[in-house]
């Protein structure tokens, strides 16, 4: 299986995003923003970091890049694309994903473990997965998820939120927000479920004695199930 | 430029907070913005707003949070 993750200048995450690719089997390459055309890709991922400086709003330039149109291509064809942190700003700035991802309510960076459960199996990502809630890392400064009522019923309607923060038992309510994201949405989906944009890092949790070793569940689940 | 009246500002809000603190009663709300100063080789006022338009609508404002006015020129 093939992979390409995106650098845009400010990602900082590329690099951890392409070792955990490979450590779970896929065939990765980095893709640099200002190329037109994508390489031929099964998963394209666009990273975390600060693409840009995070000036005007986070993701805004990025959006714009020259390699987008080929990746909305992409996706439009029914390929998987996530984005991760940074990677879940741009793609609500391209608009593949609805809403729009505010500071966080208390005005601090967030740096820390969160849970968050899987609402929705039904997809190449989580289909089969062996665990419904992942300890995953947070590390960001807007996260707060918002859309429109309209967008939210449509997300709701359509089974779209993927990831809810919660507790360790799944407790989905307000003292499990680290951000004061709207329900607690951690992640969504597009209506087709083949893009996926979420604030926590799988990828920085793919060593056992180092992080804990959720974000391996998440990888080497989804390689199966693509595979 | 701000963000809709809808959306939670949360720099507004710390900063009227910073604000009462420093005895200035009577505030209701602060909301923060952004402001640009866009500099444009066209001599005709509405063809330079109407650019200006278009930056705001592709790149300037992400109309989901935020809504924006064209002030007019110097």
């Amino acid at each position: 299986m093939k992979s390409s993750v995106i650098i845009f200048p400010g990602s900082n995450c590329d690099r951890d995003m392409a070792v955990a690719l490979k450590k779970f089997g896929f065939k990765n390459q980095m893709v640099w923003h200002e190329d037109n055309e994508l390489p031929k890709s099964d998963l394209v991922v666009l990273p975390g970091g600060f693409s840009y400086g995070d000036y005007l709003r986070c993701g805004s330039m990025a959006s714009k890049s020259k390699i987008i149109q080929s990746i909305v291509n992409f996706a439009k064809s029914g390929g998987l694309l996530i984005g991760i942190c940074n990677g879940f700003q741009i793609l609500t700035e391209t608009e593949l994903l609805p809403g729009a991802l505010l500071r966080n309510k208390l005005s601090e960076f967030i740096c820390k473990n969160v849970f968050v459960k899987i609402n929705n199996t039904e997809n190449n990502y989580f289909k089969k997965i062996k665990k419904n809630i992942l300890e995953l890392h947070i590390a960001h400064n807007e996260g707060n998820y918002f859309c429109s009522k309209d967008q939210m019923k449509q997300l709701e309607d359509n089974s779209q939120i993927a990831l809810f923060y919660c507790g360790k038992n799944g407790e989905v309510n307000e003292n499990f927000n680290p951000n004061g994201s709207s329900k607690n949405i951690a992640g969504i989906f597009n209506e087709k479920k083949n893009i996926l944009g979420m604030m926590p890092h799988p990828e920085r949790m793919i060593e056992k004695y180092l992080s804990g070793d959720d974000g391996s569940i998440f990888f080497e689940n989804l390689l199966n199930n693509i595979k | 430029m701000t963000l809709k009246k809808d959306v939670l500002d949360p720099q507004g809000s710390t900063i009227k907070k910073a604000l009462k603190g420093m005895n200035f009663s009577n505030l209701n709300e602060i909301r923060q913005g952004k402001y640009f100063e866009i500099d444009i080789e066209e001599k005709n006022q509405k063809k330079a707003e109407e650019k200006v338009n278009e930056m705001c609508k592709k790149l300037l404002t992400n109309l989901v949070i935020e809504d924006y006015k064209i002030i007019g020129s110097l």
